[in-house]
Protein backbone atom coordinates (compact mmCIF):
# COMPACT_ATOMS: atom_id res chain seq x y z
CA UNK A 1 0.00 0.00 0.00
CA UNK A 2 2.76 2.45 1.19
CA UNK A 3 4.37 1.35 -2.13
CA UNK A 4 1.52 2.22 -4.25
CA UNK A 5 0.80 5.63 -2.54
CA UNK A 6 4.67 6.46 -3.19
CA UNK A 7 4.28 5.54 -6.54
CA UNK A 8 1.15 7.53 -7.24
CA UNK A 9 3.32 10.67 -5.53
CA UNK A 10 5.85 10.47 -7.97
CA UNK A 11 4.27 9.51 -10.52
CA UNK A 12 1.44 12.61 -10.37
CA UNK A 13 4.55 14.98 -9.61
CA UNK A 14 3.07 15.73 -6.52
CA UNK A 15 5.74 16.56 -4.53
CA UNK A 16 7.61 18.91 -6.86
CA UNK A 17 3.94 21.06 -7.17
CA UNK A 18 4.46 21.51 -3.69
CA UNK A 19 7.98 22.87 -4.27
CA UNK A 20 6.68 24.72 -7.30
CA UNK A 21 3.63 26.40 -4.96
CA UNK A 22 6.86 27.33 -2.63
CA UNK A 23 8.91 29.15 -5.20
CA UNK A 24 5.99 30.72 -6.26
CA UNK A 25 4.79 32.44 -3.84
CA UNK A 26 8.21 33.40 -2.77
CA UNK A 27 7.83 35.02 -6.37
CA UNK A 28 5.85 37.46 -4.79
CA UNK A 29 7.35 38.12 -0.90
CA UNK A 30 9.29 41.59 -0.18
CA UNK A 31 12.57 41.73 -2.06
CA UNK A 32 15.80 41.97 0.88
CA UNK A 33 17.56 43.49 -1.45
CA UNK A 34 19.32 47.13 -0.09
CA UNK A 35 19.88 49.09 -3.58
CA UNK A 36 23.87 49.72 -2.50
CA UNK A 37 24.96 53.03 -3.88
CA UNK A 38 21.51 54.58 -3.59
CA UNK A 39 20.65 52.61 0.20
CA UNK A 40 22.68 51.40 2.80
CA UNK A 41 22.54 49.33 5.99
CA UNK A 42 22.80 50.91 9.04
CA UNK A 43 26.85 50.30 11.03
CA UNK A 44 27.34 49.82 14.01
CA UNK A 45 29.63 51.56 16.23
CA UNK A 46 31.92 48.79 16.32
CA UNK A 47 31.84 48.54 12.38
CA UNK A 48 36.40 48.11 11.90
CA UNK A 49 37.14 50.08 8.38
CA UNK A 50 39.98 52.06 7.64
CA UNK A 51 42.65 53.03 10.34
CA UNK A 52 43.17 56.07 11.80
CA UNK A 53 45.84 57.55 14.65
CA UNK A 54 43.91 60.00 17.20
CA UNK A 55 45.84 63.08 18.74
CA UNK A 56 44.95 64.47 22.29
CA UNK A 57 42.34 67.44 22.16
CA UNK A 58 45.56 69.62 22.67
CA UNK A 59 47.10 68.16 19.47
CA UNK A 60 49.97 65.79 20.99
CA UNK A 61 49.49 62.17 19.16
CA UNK A 62 48.41 60.01 21.30
CA UNK A 63 50.91 56.98 19.89
CA UNK A 64 53.61 56.23 22.79
CA UNK A 65 55.38 53.53 20.11
CA UNK A 66 54.28 50.51 22.67
CA UNK A 67 54.62 48.41 19.58
CA UNK A 68 51.51 46.15 21.43
CA UNK A 69 49.59 46.82 18.31
CA UNK A 70 52.77 45.43 15.91
CA UNK A 71 52.89 42.36 18.30
CA UNK A 72 49.31 41.56 18.62
CA UNK A 73 48.93 41.78 14.77
CA UNK A 74 48.22 38.26 13.19
CA UNK A 75 48.38 39.02 9.65
CA UNK A 76 51.46 41.30 10.66
CA UNK A 77 50.68 44.51 8.68
CA UNK A 78 52.28 46.86 11.19
CA UNK A 79 55.65 48.05 11.14
CA UNK A 80 56.43 50.75 13.77
CA UNK A 81 60.04 52.47 14.46
CA UNK A 82 60.37 54.48 17.23
CA UNK A 83 62.78 56.94 18.59
CA UNK A 84 63.18 59.54 21.53
CA UNK A 85 61.86 62.52 20.71
CA UNK A 86 63.46 66.23 21.75
CA UNK A 87 61.60 66.53 24.97
CA UNK A 88 62.49 62.94 26.25
CA UNK A 89 59.20 61.26 24.97
CA UNK A 90 59.18 57.92 23.13
CA UNK A 91 57.53 58.66 19.93
CA UNK A 92 57.37 56.75 16.52
CA UNK A 93 59.20 57.42 13.57
CA UNK A 94 57.25 55.11 11.61
CA UNK A 95 54.09 53.68 11.19
CA UNK A 96 52.76 51.85 9.03
CA UNK A 97 49.91 49.59 8.05
CA UNK A 98 49.83 47.52 5.22
CA UNK A 99 46.32 47.32 3.77
CA UNK A 100 46.60 44.35 1.58
CA UNK A 101 47.76 42.10 4.08
CA UNK A 102 45.61 43.76 7.07
CA UNK A 103 42.79 41.60 7.99
CA UNK A 104 40.52 44.11 9.66
CA UNK A 105 40.03 41.80 12.78
CA UNK A 106 40.77 44.93 14.87
CA UNK A 107 43.06 43.80 17.64
CA UNK A 108 45.33 46.73 17.19
CA UNK A 109 42.73 48.85 18.59
CA UNK A 110 41.78 46.44 21.13
CA UNK A 111 45.82 46.21 22.27
CA UNK A 112 46.10 50.01 22.14
CA UNK A 113 46.39 51.36 25.82
CA UNK A 114 46.10 54.85 24.78
CA UNK A 115 42.86 54.22 21.99
CA UNK A 116 45.68 55.88 19.45
CA UNK A 117 45.02 53.52 16.33
CA UNK A 118 41.51 52.70 15.70
CA UNK A 119 39.19 51.61 13.26
CA UNK A 120 36.91 54.01 11.77
CA UNK A 121 33.55 53.42 10.04
CA UNK A 122 35.04 53.90 6.19
CA UNK A 123 34.89 51.17 3.89
CA UNK A 124 34.62 52.90 0.61
CA UNK A 125 38.18 53.60 -0.32
CA UNK A 126 40.31 52.90 -3.21
CA UNK A 127 43.68 52.49 -4.39
CA UNK A 128 45.42 53.63 -7.99
CA UNK A 129 48.93 52.85 -7.68
CA UNK A 130 51.16 49.71 -6.26
CA UNK A 131 52.50 51.34 -2.79
CA UNK A 132 49.28 52.89 -2.01
CA UNK A 133 48.39 50.51 0.11
CA UNK A 134 50.75 51.62 2.76
CA UNK A 135 49.52 53.68 5.51
CA UNK A 136 51.87 55.66 6.61
CA UNK A 137 51.45 57.90 9.89
CA UNK A 138 51.02 60.71 8.18
CA UNK A 139 47.96 59.58 6.24
CA UNK A 140 46.76 57.90 9.10
CA UNK A 141 47.22 60.68 11.53
CA UNK A 142 45.13 62.78 8.68
CA UNK A 143 42.27 60.32 8.78
CA UNK A 144 42.37 60.77 13.03
CA UNK A 145 42.22 64.18 12.07
CA UNK A 146 39.50 64.69 9.89
CA UNK A 147 37.20 62.01 10.95
CA UNK A 148 37.98 62.15 14.96
CA UNK A 149 34.38 63.76 15.35
CA UNK A 150 33.02 60.67 14.27
CA UNK A 151 35.33 58.23 15.80
CA UNK A 152 35.07 59.85 19.10
CA UNK A 153 31.36 59.43 19.38
CA UNK A 154 31.65 55.98 18.06
CA UNK A 155 33.84 55.26 21.13
CA UNK A 156 31.13 56.81 23.50
CA UNK A 157 28.30 54.65 22.27
CA UNK A 158 30.31 51.43 22.56
CA UNK A 159 32.27 52.59 26.11
CA UNK A 160 29.41 51.37 28.54
CA UNK A 161 30.57 47.51 27.01
CA UNK A 162 34.29 47.86 27.35
CA UNK B 1 -6.70 50.40 -43.45
CA UNK B 2 -3.73 48.50 -43.74
CA UNK B 3 -5.17 47.21 -46.78
CA UNK B 4 -2.66 49.05 -49.03
CA UNK B 5 0.27 47.67 -47.42
CA UNK B 6 -1.09 44.16 -48.20
CA UNK B 7 -1.83 44.99 -51.60
CA UNK B 8 1.74 46.09 -51.63
CA UNK B 9 2.78 43.55 -50.15
CA UNK B 10 0.59 40.54 -52.25
CA UNK B 11 2.41 42.45 -55.40
CA UNK B 12 5.70 41.75 -54.80
CA UNK B 13 7.93 39.01 -56.14
CA UNK B 14 7.25 35.71 -54.26
CA UNK B 15 11.15 35.84 -53.04
CA UNK B 16 10.89 39.61 -51.36
CA UNK B 17 7.69 38.50 -50.30
CA UNK B 18 9.47 35.64 -47.93
CA UNK B 19 12.08 37.42 -47.25
CA UNK B 20 10.29 39.74 -45.27
CA UNK B 21 8.33 37.35 -44.18
CA UNK B 22 11.63 35.86 -42.79
CA UNK B 23 12.34 38.89 -41.13
CA UNK B 24 9.10 39.27 -39.32
CA UNK B 25 9.22 36.42 -37.70
CA UNK B 26 13.74 36.72 -37.15
CA UNK B 27 13.89 40.04 -35.92
CA UNK B 28 10.83 39.58 -33.39
CA UNK B 29 12.51 36.49 -32.36
CA UNK B 30 16.17 37.48 -31.62
CA UNK B 31 14.40 40.71 -29.26
CA UNK B 32 12.05 38.24 -27.63
CA UNK B 33 15.82 35.89 -26.98
CA UNK B 34 17.00 39.19 -25.70
CA UNK B 35 14.38 40.00 -23.22
CA UNK B 36 13.41 36.24 -22.43
CA UNK B 37 17.02 35.81 -20.74
CA UNK B 38 16.19 39.53 -18.84
CA UNK B 39 12.85 37.67 -17.61
CA UNK B 40 14.71 34.60 -16.39
CA UNK B 41 16.82 36.96 -14.59
CA UNK B 42 14.60 39.33 -13.14
CA UNK B 43 12.18 36.25 -12.21
CA UNK B 44 14.72 33.68 -11.34
CA UNK B 45 15.62 37.16 -8.77
CA UNK B 46 12.13 37.68 -7.44
CA UNK B 47 11.49 33.72 -6.31
CA UNK B 48 14.78 34.61 -4.66
CA UNK B 49 13.72 37.28 -2.71
CA UNK B 50 16.41 39.45 -4.46
CA UNK B 51 15.42 41.89 -7.30
CA UNK B 52 17.63 41.13 -10.18
CA UNK B 53 19.08 43.63 -13.00
CA UNK B 54 18.15 46.86 -12.54
CA UNK B 55 21.03 49.58 -13.15
CA UNK B 56 20.86 49.83 -17.13
CA UNK B 57 18.69 51.89 -18.47
CA UNK B 58 14.87 52.36 -16.47
CA UNK B 59 14.38 49.15 -14.12
CA UNK B 60 17.13 47.71 -16.32
CA UNK B 61 15.40 47.34 -19.39
CA UNK B 62 18.33 47.81 -21.47
CA UNK B 63 20.42 44.89 -19.40
CA UNK B 64 19.92 42.72 -22.49
CA UNK B 65 21.14 45.35 -24.97
CA UNK B 66 24.26 46.05 -22.40
CA UNK B 67 25.22 42.04 -22.64
CA UNK B 68 24.85 41.76 -26.40
CA UNK B 69 27.03 44.43 -26.47
CA UNK B 70 29.57 43.42 -24.29
CA UNK B 71 29.51 39.86 -26.09
CA UNK B 72 30.36 41.43 -29.84
CA UNK B 73 32.96 42.84 -28.51
CA UNK B 74 34.55 40.45 -26.81
CA UNK B 75 37.02 38.46 -28.85
CA UNK B 76 36.86 35.04 -29.96
CA UNK B 77 39.58 32.66 -28.91
CA UNK B 78 40.12 29.47 -30.62
CA UNK B 79 41.93 26.85 -28.44
CA UNK B 80 45.21 25.51 -29.88
CA UNK B 81 44.37 22.60 -31.51
CA UNK B 82 41.37 23.06 -32.35
CA UNK B 83 39.84 22.32 -35.78
CA UNK B 84 38.62 26.02 -36.79
CA UNK B 85 36.40 24.44 -39.40
CA UNK B 86 34.44 22.57 -37.10
CA UNK B 87 34.59 24.97 -34.41
CA UNK B 88 33.27 27.91 -36.17
CA UNK B 89 30.04 25.54 -37.86
CA UNK B 90 29.53 24.54 -34.69
CA UNK B 91 27.22 27.40 -33.35
CA UNK B 92 26.26 27.50 -36.60
CA UNK B 93 24.68 24.19 -37.12
CA UNK B 94 23.08 25.03 -33.68
CA UNK B 95 21.71 27.90 -34.51
CA UNK B 96 20.44 26.99 -37.90
CA UNK B 97 17.58 24.49 -36.88
CA UNK B 98 16.63 26.33 -33.96
CA UNK B 99 15.39 29.28 -36.39
CA UNK B 100 14.77 27.14 -39.24
CA UNK B 101 11.85 25.56 -36.90
CA UNK B 102 10.27 28.19 -37.03
CA UNK B 103 8.73 28.68 -40.78
CA UNK B 104 6.27 26.10 -39.96
CA UNK B 105 4.49 27.96 -36.63
CA UNK B 106 1.33 29.79 -37.48
CA UNK B 107 0.78 32.58 -35.86
CA UNK B 108 -2.68 33.44 -36.15
CA UNK B 109 -4.41 31.83 -38.56
CA UNK B 110 -3.13 31.29 -42.30
CA UNK B 111 -0.06 33.20 -40.64
CA UNK B 112 2.56 30.34 -41.36
CA UNK B 113 5.66 31.37 -43.26
CA UNK B 114 5.52 27.97 -44.90
CA UNK B 115 2.44 25.94 -44.85
CA UNK B 116 3.74 22.40 -45.57
CA UNK B 117 1.60 19.29 -44.95
CA UNK B 118 4.13 17.00 -43.10
CA UNK B 119 4.97 20.66 -40.58
CA UNK B 120 5.21 18.30 -37.85
CA UNK B 121 7.56 16.22 -39.11
CA UNK B 122 9.60 18.91 -40.61
CA UNK B 123 9.70 19.83 -36.60
CA UNK B 124 10.42 16.61 -35.40
CA UNK B 125 13.77 16.62 -38.24
CA UNK B 126 14.85 19.90 -37.21
CA UNK B 127 14.60 20.31 -33.15
CA UNK B 128 16.93 17.09 -33.54
CA UNK B 129 19.49 18.82 -35.67
CA UNK B 130 20.40 20.74 -33.42
CA UNK B 131 22.20 17.67 -31.73
CA UNK B 132 24.77 17.98 -34.41
CA UNK B 133 25.84 21.13 -33.55
CA UNK B 134 26.60 20.59 -29.71
CA UNK B 135 28.47 17.15 -30.71
CA UNK B 136 30.61 19.30 -33.15
CA UNK B 137 31.37 21.68 -30.50
CA UNK B 138 31.70 19.41 -27.88
CA UNK B 139 34.37 17.56 -30.43
CA UNK B 140 35.94 20.69 -32.35
CA UNK B 141 37.02 22.62 -29.29
CA UNK B 142 39.56 19.60 -28.16
CA UNK B 143 38.40 19.76 -24.56
CA UNK B 144 37.58 17.31 -22.40
CA UNK B 145 34.85 18.93 -20.46
CA UNK B 146 33.31 19.97 -23.76
CA UNK B 147 33.39 16.44 -25.15
CA UNK B 148 31.52 15.03 -21.72
CA UNK B 149 28.91 18.56 -21.93
CA UNK B 150 28.66 17.04 -25.59
CA UNK B 151 28.27 13.53 -25.25
CA UNK B 152 25.73 13.65 -22.24
CA UNK B 153 24.07 16.43 -24.11
CA UNK B 154 23.93 13.55 -26.95
CA UNK B 155 23.19 10.91 -25.31
CA UNK B 156 19.97 12.91 -23.55
CA UNK B 157 18.61 14.38 -26.85
CA UNK B 158 18.59 10.72 -27.98
CA UNK B 159 16.86 9.20 -25.55
CA UNK B 160 14.17 12.45 -25.13
CA UNK B 161 13.39 12.75 -28.94
CA UNK B 162 11.18 9.50 -28.43
CA UNK B 163 9.49 10.47 -25.74
CA UNK B 164 8.48 14.08 -27.85
CA UNK B 165 8.31 11.88 -31.05
CA UNK B 166 5.59 9.64 -29.21
CA UNK B 167 3.86 13.14 -28.03
CA UNK B 168 3.71 14.26 -31.40
CA UNK B 169 2.23 10.85 -32.84
CA UNK B 170 -0.71 11.39 -29.97
CA UNK B 171 -1.06 14.95 -31.69
CA UNK B 172 -0.83 13.61 -34.96
CA UNK B 173 -3.75 10.70 -33.87
CA UNK B 174 -5.86 13.81 -32.33
CA UNK B 175 -5.63 15.69 -35.13
CA UNK B 176 -5.62 13.43 -38.16
CA UNK B 177 -3.07 15.95 -39.92
CA UNK B 178 0.81 16.47 -39.70
CA UNK B 179 0.15 20.15 -41.21
CA UNK B 180 0.07 22.58 -38.06
CA UNK B 181 -2.22 24.71 -39.02
CA UNK B 182 -4.90 21.53 -39.37
CA UNK B 183 -3.72 20.93 -35.97
CA UNK B 184 -5.06 23.94 -34.38
CA UNK B 185 -8.02 24.10 -36.28
CA UNK B 186 -9.15 21.07 -35.11
CA UNK B 187 -8.79 22.33 -31.68
CA UNK B 188 -11.19 24.71 -32.51
CA UNK B 189 -14.70 25.13 -30.73
CA UNK B 190 -14.16 25.90 -27.17
CA UNK B 191 -11.39 25.64 -24.40
CA UNK B 192 -12.50 21.33 -24.17
CA UNK B 193 -11.66 21.17 -27.69
CA UNK B 194 -8.33 21.80 -26.71
CA UNK B 195 -5.90 18.56 -27.23
CA UNK B 196 -5.10 19.66 -23.35
CA UNK B 197 -7.12 17.43 -22.26
CA UNK B 198 -8.00 14.23 -24.06
CA UNK B 199 -3.97 14.13 -24.31
CA UNK B 200 -3.14 15.32 -20.94
CA UNK B 201 -0.36 12.91 -20.51
CA UNK B 202 1.33 13.57 -24.05
CA UNK B 203 1.01 17.26 -22.92
CA UNK B 204 3.25 16.62 -19.74
CA UNK B 205 5.92 14.29 -21.46
CA UNK B 206 6.00 16.36 -24.64
CA UNK B 207 6.75 19.29 -22.49
CA UNK B 208 9.14 17.40 -20.05
CA UNK B 209 11.01 16.05 -22.65
CA UNK B 210 11.06 19.68 -24.42
CA UNK B 211 12.87 21.06 -20.80
CA UNK B 212 15.63 18.14 -21.26
CA UNK B 213 15.97 18.52 -25.42
CA UNK B 214 16.63 22.32 -24.62
CA UNK B 215 19.22 21.24 -21.88
CA UNK B 216 17.27 23.54 -19.59
CA UNK B 217 17.36 22.98 -15.48
CA UNK B 218 16.39 20.80 -14.08
CA UNK B 219 17.76 18.32 -16.48
CA UNK B 220 21.11 20.97 -17.62
CA UNK B 221 23.76 18.17 -17.19
CA UNK B 222 25.21 18.60 -20.38
CA UNK B 223 26.38 22.38 -19.09
CA UNK B 224 26.14 21.75 -15.67
CA UNK B 225 28.23 24.27 -13.89
CA UNK B 226 29.28 22.43 -11.01
CA UNK B 227 30.94 19.60 -12.82
CA UNK B 228 32.10 20.50 -16.23
CA UNK B 229 32.39 23.83 -15.84
CA UNK B 230 30.24 24.76 -19.48
CA UNK B 231 29.84 21.63 -21.12
CA UNK B 232 29.78 22.00 -24.87
CA UNK B 233 30.47 25.49 -24.86
CA UNK B 234 33.53 26.23 -22.57
CA UNK B 235 35.68 26.93 -25.37
CA UNK B 236 33.43 29.66 -26.93
CA UNK B 237 33.88 33.10 -25.96
CA UNK B 238 32.24 36.31 -27.43
CA UNK B 239 29.61 36.35 -29.80
CA UNK B 240 30.73 32.68 -31.40
CA UNK B 241 29.22 31.88 -27.79
CA UNK B 242 26.41 34.29 -28.44
CA UNK B 243 25.41 32.29 -31.02
CA UNK B 244 24.77 29.43 -28.73
CA UNK B 245 23.24 31.58 -26.29
CA UNK B 246 20.61 32.75 -29.08
CA UNK B 247 20.13 29.42 -30.20
CA UNK B 248 19.17 27.51 -26.76
CA UNK B 249 16.56 30.60 -25.91
CA UNK B 250 15.26 30.56 -29.79
CA UNK B 251 15.15 26.66 -28.44
CA UNK B 252 12.81 27.63 -25.64
CA UNK B 253 10.65 30.15 -27.25
CA UNK B 254 10.04 27.34 -29.78
CA UNK B 255 9.37 24.56 -28.03
CA UNK B 256 7.14 26.88 -25.79
CA UNK B 257 5.37 28.22 -28.60
CA UNK B 258 4.86 24.49 -30.17
CA UNK B 259 3.34 23.20 -26.82
CA UNK B 260 0.98 26.40 -27.48
CA UNK B 261 0.27 25.18 -30.65
CA UNK B 262 -0.12 21.17 -30.22
CA UNK B 263 -1.64 21.38 -26.86
CA UNK B 264 -3.27 24.53 -26.26
CA UNK B 265 -4.79 25.72 -29.42
CA UNK B 266 -1.98 27.93 -30.78
CA UNK B 267 -3.88 31.27 -32.00
CA UNK B 268 -7.53 29.87 -30.82
CA UNK B 269 -9.13 32.32 -28.11
CA UNK B 270 -10.14 30.30 -24.53
CA UNK B 271 -13.29 32.04 -25.00
CA UNK B 272 -14.53 30.43 -28.24
CA UNK B 273 -17.57 28.72 -27.64
CA UNK B 274 -18.07 29.66 -24.00
CA UNK B 275 -19.65 33.56 -24.37
CA UNK B 276 -21.98 34.11 -27.33
CA UNK B 277 -20.93 34.40 -30.58
CA UNK B 278 -22.37 37.91 -31.09
CA UNK B 279 -19.67 39.62 -28.34
CA UNK B 280 -17.15 38.52 -31.16
CA UNK B 281 -18.36 41.18 -33.26
CA UNK B 282 -17.81 44.16 -30.90
CA UNK B 283 -15.24 46.42 -32.44
CA UNK B 284 -12.00 46.27 -30.30
CA UNK B 285 -13.03 44.11 -27.60
CA UNK B 286 -14.23 41.61 -30.03
CA UNK B 287 -10.51 41.32 -31.50
CA UNK B 288 -9.06 41.48 -27.85
CA UNK B 289 -11.32 38.57 -27.40
CA UNK B 290 -10.98 36.76 -30.40
CA UNK B 291 -8.92 34.50 -32.15
CA UNK B 292 -5.21 35.88 -33.24
CA UNK B 293 -1.75 36.54 -32.29
CA UNK B 294 -1.96 37.59 -28.76
CA UNK B 295 -3.47 34.47 -28.02
CA UNK B 296 -0.86 32.99 -28.86
CA UNK B 297 1.56 35.11 -27.83
CA UNK B 298 0.10 34.53 -24.53
CA UNK B 299 0.05 31.09 -24.42
CA UNK B 300 3.67 30.98 -25.42
CA UNK B 301 4.56 33.13 -22.49
CA UNK B 302 2.67 31.40 -19.93
CA UNK B 303 5.36 28.20 -21.05
CA UNK B 304 8.34 30.64 -20.96
CA UNK B 305 7.10 30.69 -17.52
CA UNK B 306 7.13 28.05 -16.65
CA UNK B 307 10.48 27.15 -17.88
CA UNK B 308 11.91 29.96 -16.18
CA UNK B 309 9.79 28.87 -13.16
CA UNK B 310 11.30 25.02 -12.92
CA UNK B 311 14.73 26.38 -13.38
CA UNK B 312 14.19 28.21 -10.42
CA UNK B 313 12.58 25.52 -8.10
CA UNK B 314 14.46 22.39 -9.28
CA UNK B 315 17.53 21.30 -8.44
CA UNK B 316 19.62 19.18 -11.16
CA UNK B 317 18.81 15.57 -12.01
CA UNK B 318 21.63 12.66 -11.21
CA UNK B 319 22.34 11.51 -14.87
CA UNK B 320 21.46 7.93 -14.29
CA UNK B 321 17.91 9.52 -12.80
CA UNK B 322 17.77 11.35 -16.41
CA UNK B 323 17.81 8.29 -18.20
CA UNK B 324 15.66 6.69 -16.09
CA UNK B 325 12.90 8.98 -16.35
CA UNK B 326 13.29 9.37 -20.35
CA UNK B 327 13.31 5.51 -20.76
CA UNK B 328 11.23 4.17 -18.00
CA UNK B 329 8.63 6.48 -17.27
CA UNK B 330 8.08 8.62 -19.98
CA UNK B 331 8.19 6.51 -23.28
CA UNK B 332 6.18 4.21 -21.37
CA UNK B 333 3.24 6.31 -20.56
CA UNK B 334 3.20 7.52 -24.08
CA UNK B 335 2.92 4.22 -25.01
CA UNK B 336 0.05 3.57 -23.10
CA UNK B 337 -1.63 6.87 -24.05
CA UNK B 338 -1.33 6.06 -27.51
CA UNK B 339 -3.28 2.96 -26.94
CA UNK B 340 -5.93 4.71 -25.30
CA UNK B 341 -5.95 7.60 -27.75
CA UNK B 342 -6.48 4.50 -30.14
CA UNK B 343 -9.58 3.66 -28.64
CA UNK B 344 -11.09 7.04 -28.08
CA UNK B 345 -10.32 7.41 -31.72
CA UNK B 346 -11.69 4.25 -32.57
CA UNK B 347 -15.33 4.74 -31.18
CA UNK B 348 -15.55 8.34 -31.64
CA UNK B 349 -15.13 9.21 -27.85
CA UNK B 350 -16.22 12.64 -26.45
CA UNK B 351 -16.27 16.36 -28.02
CA UNK B 352 -12.91 15.53 -29.73
CA UNK B 353 -13.18 12.70 -32.02
CA UNK B 354 -16.97 12.78 -32.87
Amino acid sequence: MKSVRHFFKSFLFFELLLGLRLTGRYLFRRKFTVQYPDEKTPMSPRFRGLHALRRYPNGEERCIACKLCEAVCPALAITIHSEEREDGTRRTSRYDIDLFKCIFCGFCEEACPVDSIVETHIFEYHFENRGEQIMTKDKLLAIGDRFEKEIAEARAIDAPYR
Amino acid sequence: MFDWILNLFHSLPTVMQILIGIQLIIIPLMLGVAYLTFAERKIIGYIQVRVGPNRVGPRGWLQPIADALKLLMKEVIVPSNANRFLFFSAPVLTIAPALAAWAVIPFFEGGALADVNAGLLYLLALTSLGAYGIIIAGWASNSKYALMGSLRSAAQLVSYEIAMGFALVGVLMAAGSMNVGDIVQAQSGSVYHWFLLPLLPLFFVYFISGVAETNRAPFDVAEGESEIVAGFHVEYSGMAFAVFFLAEYANMILISALTAVLFLGGWLSPFQGILPAAMFDWPVIGTLLGDGLHWFLIKTALFLFIFLWLRATFPRYRYDQIMRLGWKVLIPVTIVWLFVLGVFVAFDVGPWFA
